[in-house]
């Protein structure tokens, strides 16, 4: 037998007979999943969860779930197709061997692969103080029991609710708060709401948004702790400033922690931002090498993009997670020169205080920001961010339909500030700079350059979305 | 049955309101909410809608609930 006709024997094999494990039975694991049956993968497939729940979507929790109107059990993952695993959901991954390629569970008991899939995901950062974060009353928000419990707190309804940090979900359980009509106290370490994500003039306009609905929204203010009345329940809440909040129900919306403990000592590029991987999903190990049996994908994945000069992306993006695992799947069931890219544009959405908050590209990576469309006192605009000349993300409120023309621009490397659309547009269209809280150092790059696939060209090449 | 719409795509056309107001709800004039799980009896409604939808955002199981012995 040839070389060629060997290895050709060797993925038929595999394919039919190898056992893949994919470790997170979330959005990514479930389409990783589905992913390996669609390309013919019939080999044994084992799927761990640490939650007892087969794979439910998060986007709801913060909206519909905490308003009352949906069941948090009623967020399970529609299905695509049968996936025929053997699920270990309740028990969590503590370790993992790749001398002896064994992913090590809870319970003590040892899962042998082949080819293994990271999709473990992030928590939510608790409130710091154990002893705080343990009173009746606190809460974070990330997996359905938190969100369940946290509606029917809401639904009681409380006095005054306290939300300790104004990113994406802390501003969306505030905006929930008061289409229930409980009071809302927002403590914001930095400048503005989402001034993390979208920078500080975005999150000037955020802050209105919020103060317009009646939120009663600090910022530039740490909450220094919490008390809690002799029944051990929350009631009062201390601000760095030293003034206090009376509140029995606090939200701590403090970020969120990548799930890579259990990967100590596996060798892997494991560690605070993410397990780092290449383009096509596959894990690095501490050598910055390229795995042949290891994958990660989702919100734990971090990997080069070429539109962001190759710097290391870990995105918590819903379409991350999907495309991400559909592209790593693809390529653990093929050989090169069959990998895929996984190239997203990145793009996430909010819905808050009965505005659409879309945004594509990775706004902190611009330094300047104009406002292209529609108008900013009716709160239905888009603008774009820009650095050195070059656009590379917008955000729009309530202006969705805009962002696939500002996605095309980026994708193209399109100038900054971008040409007028042609409508709408605003009276003042000057950039300026988009105040993000940390700005980053300018570097010695001279300029953009995106080499994609063809080095010679500017441009990058986008694999087409399927469903 | 299950559904799920991938708010990336979204563009809050709104025509899933239209035909299935019970399962898709706007919030303000573009931010969509809607249940994930909606009874069975709604199916055509939903698929209704699903066809409809112009940018093809809203994703429906074809598969019935949990497979066997799913939730050892």
């Amino acid at each position: 037998m040839t070389l060629r006709a060997t290895v050709a024997e060797l993925v038929r094999e595999f394919r039919a007979s190898g056992r893949i494990v994919i470790v997170g039975a979330s959005l990514a694991g479930l389409r990783a999943a589905e992913t390996l049956r669609d390309e013919g993968f019939t080999g044994s497939l084992t799927i761990i969860g640490d939650e007892p729940y087969e794979p439910y979507d998060r986007p709801p929790l913060s909206k519909q779930v905490l308003k009352g109107w949906v069941p948090a059990d009623h967020t399970k993952l529609p299905r695509m197709r049968e996936v025929d695993a053997d699920w270990r959901l309740g028990v969590a991954a503590t370790g993992l061997d790749r001398a002896t390629k064994q992913v090590r569970l809870a319970n003590g008991e040892l899962i042998p692969y082949d080819r293994l899939l990271i999709a473990t995901g992030t928590r939510a950062r608790q409130w710091p103080n154990p002893a705080e974060a343990a009173l009746h009353g606190v809460h974070t928000i990330r997996s359905r029991d938190d969100a369940a419990q946290l509606q029917k707190e809401l639904a009681e309804p409380p006095s005054r609710v306290l939300v300790i940090g104004a990113g994406f979900i802390g501003s969306e359980v505030a905006s929930v708060c008061r289409e229930l009509g409980i009071p809302v106290t927002v403590v914001e370490r930095g400048a503005a709401p989402l001034v993390g994500a979208l920078g500080g003039v975005i999150g000037e306009i955020a802050a209105q948004l919020q103060r317009d609905h009646g939120v009663d929204l600090r910022c530039g203010l740490g909450v220094s702790s919490l008390e809690g009345d002799p029944g051990g329940h929350v009631r009062r809440a201390h601000l760095s400033d030293g003034s206090a909040v009376d509140a029995d129900v606090v939200v701590a919306s403090l970020g969120s922690i990548r799930n890579v403990e259990w990967l100590e000592g596996s060798g892997l590029a494991a560690g605070f931002w993410g397990v780092g991987c290449d383009a096509g999903g596959r894990a690095f190990d501490i050598n910055g090498v390229v795995t042949d049996s290891v994958y990660v994908a989702g919100d734990v994945a971090r990997a080069p993009h070429v539109l962001y000069e190759y710097q290391f992306l870990a995105m918590e993006h819903w379409d991350n997670a999907v495309l991400g695992a559909e592209t790593a799947a693809h390529n653990m069931v093929n050989l090169e020169p069959h990998y895929r890219p996984h190239l997203l544009l990145p793009g996430f959405w909010s819905g808050q205080f009965g505005v659409n908050i879309k945004s594509v590209g990775v706004p902190p990576f611009g330094d300047e920001i104009a406002f292209t469309q529609g108008s900013v006192a009716e709160r239905r605009f888009a603008a774009a961010y820009g650095r050195r000349g070059r656009i590379v993300a917008a955000v729009t409120f309530d202006h969705g339909k805009w962002l696939e023309y500002y996605g095309k621009l980026i994708e193209q490397s399109g100038p900054f500030p971008p040409p007028p659309p042609g409508w709408d547009q605003p009276p003042d269209m000057k950039p300026m700079p988009a105040e993000f809280p940390d700005p980053r150092v300018p570097t010695a790059i001279p300029d953009v350059v995106l080499t994609g696939h063809a080095p010679s060209e500017r441009t990058a090449e986008f694999r087409p979305r399927r469903h | 049955m299950r559904i799920v719409v991938d708010l990336n795509r979204c563009q809050g056309y709104a025509q899933c309101v239209y035909l299935a107001h019970e399962v898709f709800r706007l919030n303000g004039q573009e931010a969509l909410t809607y249940e994930p799980n909606p009874d069975d009896e709604r199916r055509l409604q939903v698929e209704r809608a699903a066809v409809a939808c112009p940018v093809q955002a809203i994703v429906i199981d074809r598969v019935d609930g949990a497979e066997r012995g799913e939730t050892s």
